[in-house]
């Protein structure tokens, strides 16, 4: 699940057909001002930061005139929201509101459903979650069939169905289908209009939408300007950029994941290099070291059947961190066949850690083609003067005494430094 | 017997020419499965290990139909396109083993199958095996991992990762059970079989005695999977254990999904609705195989 932010939201919203509040993107006071300006109406100044609950932590606020925006995007810029740097607001028009409802595309994997569904309330606004679990016969679902799309009939249905102002009920269903075909052309995780708005002048708005994007789909998206897709709650770092550009995009052979877990190295802290084998594995073993209070420089997963040149790049992503360790828990019976890891690591091995005697390296490899992978490892590695400790299948139950067997040989290395 | 794969059963691979299908043909042939033909385009005329490779299904399906299976290895951003293909023919069974396919795709190419009454496997499975009968997908082979992980036996196994559906399958037979079907289920969003259609299944299979699992934080499965045993629908021994206890439910995609899922999803809900449905819940994923012994003996 890739984020995009609101007002990025806003414009594929707009693409689509959907009526969007009068405004504009700012980066600093002055750009506020301008687009204030251009309004010619009270505006509503919102923070562009991936947090929930931005109204209460600051993150919105009211203008009446241009001056006033200006002094109010200026305090927006200088705090933070949540602990994020605020680095654009979104100013818009103040909508004169009649009613806030709700309507969501989102993707439903139950068994008998396995489909996009609409989820539309007639209160919207803040604690959707609430309304749904109090007043369930505010809240409506409605399950899409993926190759017809949302029917506008259908929609108008559930609208008189749920009495909204007869009125209003074309222009609405309309934006319901757009918000569909938003979700659908823009490959979207889900997307969310909340509030949505009927004005007291009969119009119908998105107010504020999360619209959030599929991973896989990323590449047909350039627009949107994405370089790591991937569920973050920050901005990706010059590493993981790297480590995205040169491993993973346009290579569908297998997963080679980085992620750092520390975006700020302190000259004081240990930091041990992470590498995994599949997900319930690695998150075995990442809890392993996190368990002993280990710091954990980055998280990397080299899944799938990765060819060796892709664990090359990642083992060499991790050895590009201010480590003191590296640790390679493949907590599971692989059925990749595990040499392919071998080489890739005696090779950045050989290269990382020439100058660095002593270095702890703990590797734990099971499955397929185990055997030979020791003693890929154990040949290619034996003349190095590393504390290197290699465990096989017997051991995948053991993280903790992988954990263990880390931070004893990091102790030692330490103090040898 | 065993589920969905058995003794002769013809099955097909879909781009098998590159690294990976060449790998996934290779495991195939081992664990015995009968594997009649390949296709990738623009190499018909070509074989690997062996079998033949056609230009189209239709080619193939001219030569050696009716088949029952196909193995879909093209990669996601094509996948849709191989299972459309695909979907045209009468198949059992389609295990899409690719991942990253694109949310849209996936969505349609669930909505197709269903349709079409076929049973979809992902995507994003990375397949299953029936020792001694045959696999689709990378499970089963070298005869070395087989002997310790793929025993034939009466146990069958789920799992929701990929490395854990072996791993899970060598701690059955360390417990000196061996394994009717494995397999693995799968770890896209939206994928075509989970837990509680292949639970059915295992329930059918009159050798099968029990069902090993694992399963993870996120989503309905296991919860739904507990209305399947409450409705009589499984009624075997099933020892299932849930990773990302103390963790948060998966992620959360929006106000939506909480609506949807309503407050489903957590580690500790999926065990205490299992347990209520007379499973017998592991701690740990090294206990599953002494419970097996315990309820089976």
């Amino acid at each position: 699940m890739s984020r995009i932010y609101e007002y990025q939201g806003k414009e594929a919203l707009a693409k689509v057909g959907v009526k969007i509040p009068n405004g504009g993107v700012a980066s600093t006071p002055e750009e506020a001002e301008n687009v204030a300006r251009k309004v010619g109406k009270p505006v509503v100044i919102k923070a562009q930061v991936w947090a929930t609950g931005r109204a209460q932590a600051g993150g919105i606020k009211f203008a009446d005139n241009p001056d006033e925006t200006f002094q109010k995007a200026k305090e927006m810029f200088a705090t933070k929201i949540k602990g994020l740097d605020v680095n654009k607001v979104l100013v818009e028009e103040k909508l004169n509101i009649e009613h806030e409802y709700y309507a969501a595309i989102i993707v439903d994997s139950s068994m008998y459903v396995r489909a996009p569904v609409l989820v539309f309330s007639t209160q919207g606004g803040t604690g959707i979650e609430e309304v749904a679990a109090k007043n369930p016969e505010r809240v409506v679902r409605h399950v899409i069939d993926p190759l017809e799309g949302l029917k506008a009939s259908d929609v108008d249905e559930i609208l008189k169905k749920m009495n909204v102002d007869s009125k209003a009920i074309d222009k609405m269903s309309a934006t319901i289908c757009d918000l569909y075909r938003l979700f659908n052309e823009f490959d979207c995780q889900n997307a969310e209009m909340n509030p949505f708005v009927l004005t007291k002048e009969g119009e119908v708005y998105a107010a504020d939408c999360h619209v959030n994007l599929d991973d896989s789909s990323i590449f047909r998206h350039p627009e949107f300007g994405i370089q790591v897709p991937r569920d973050m709650e920050r901005e990706p770092t010059e590493l993981e950029k790297l480590a995205w550009d040169h491993i993973e995009e346009g290579d569908y052979r297998g997963t080679g994941y980085f992620a750092q877990m520390i975006t700020e190295f302190n000259s004081d802290e240990t930091y041990v290099g992470f590498h995994g084998i599949g997900g319930g594995g690695a998150m075995l073993g990442a809890a392993a070291l996190l368990n002993r209070g280990m710091k954990i420089a980055n998280y990397a997963d080299t899944s799938g059947d990765p060819p060796a040149s892709k664990i090359y790049k990642v083992v060499k992503a991790i050895f590009s961190q201010p480590i003191s360790a590296y640790v390679l828990t493949g907590a599971c019976l692989a059925n990749q066949e595990q040499w392919y890891h071998a080489f890739a690591i005696v090779k950045a091995l050989r290269e990382e850690l020439e100058k660095r005697p002593g270095f702890p390296v703990v590797i734990l490899l099971a499955g397929n083609k185990e055997k030979e992978t020791m003693e890929i490892l154990e040949d290619g590695l034996k003349d190095m003067n590393i504390r290197l400790e290699l465990y096989g299948r017997d051991d995948i139950y053991n993280s903790d005494y992988i954990g263990q067997r880390a931070e004893a040989l990091i102790q030692e290395y330490l103090k040898e430094q | 017997m065993s589920i969905i794969i058995k003794e002769g059963t013809k099955v097909m691979i879909q781009g098998i020419t590159g690294r990976f299908g060449q790998f996934v043909a290779r495991n195939m042939l081992d664990t015995g499965t009968n594997v009649v033909a390949g296709v990738t385009p623009n190499r018909g005329g070509s074989k690997v290990w062996d079998i033949p490779v056609y230009n189209t299904i239709k080619e193939a399906w001219d030569e050696h139909g009716p088949i029952y299976a196909t193995v879909i290895l093209a990669p996601g951003p094509v996948a849709r396109g191989a299972l459309e293909e695909a979907v045209d023919f009468p198949f059992d069974t389609i295990l899409m083993e690719v991942e990253r396919v694109p949310l849209q795709d996936a969505l349609v190419c669930v909505a197709k199958c269903k349709e079409a009454g076929v049973r979809l496997l992902g995507p994003g499975s990375a397949g299953l095996v029936s020792p001694g009968k045959g696999s689709l997908g990378i499970f089963g082979s070298p005869e070395e991992l087989a002997k310790v992980a793929f025993k034939p036996g009466r146990i069958g196994v789920i799992s929701r990762s990929g490395g854990q559906t072996s791993t899970l399958a060598f701690n059955v037979c360390k417990a000196g059970f061996g394994i009717s079907t494995a397999i693995h289920i799968g770890t896209e969003q939206v994928m075509g079989t989970t837990l509680p259609d292949i639970l059915p299944l295992f329930e059918e299979d009159g050798e099968t005695d029990a069902v090993a699992y694992y399963g993870e934080i996120g989503g309905v499965m296991e919860e739904e999977a507990a209305e399947i045993i409450k409705e009589g629908k499984f009624t075997k021994p099933f020892v299932p254990y849930i990773a990302g206890r103390g963790l948060p439910s998966g992620i959360r995609f929006s106000h939506a999904s909480a609506i949807i899922e309503g407050g489903k999803g957590t580690a500790e809900g999926k065990v205490e609705v299992l347990k209520a449905a007379g499973a017998y819940v592991a701690d740990a994923p090294e206990d599953i195989g002494p419970i097996l012994e315990k309820v089976l003996n």
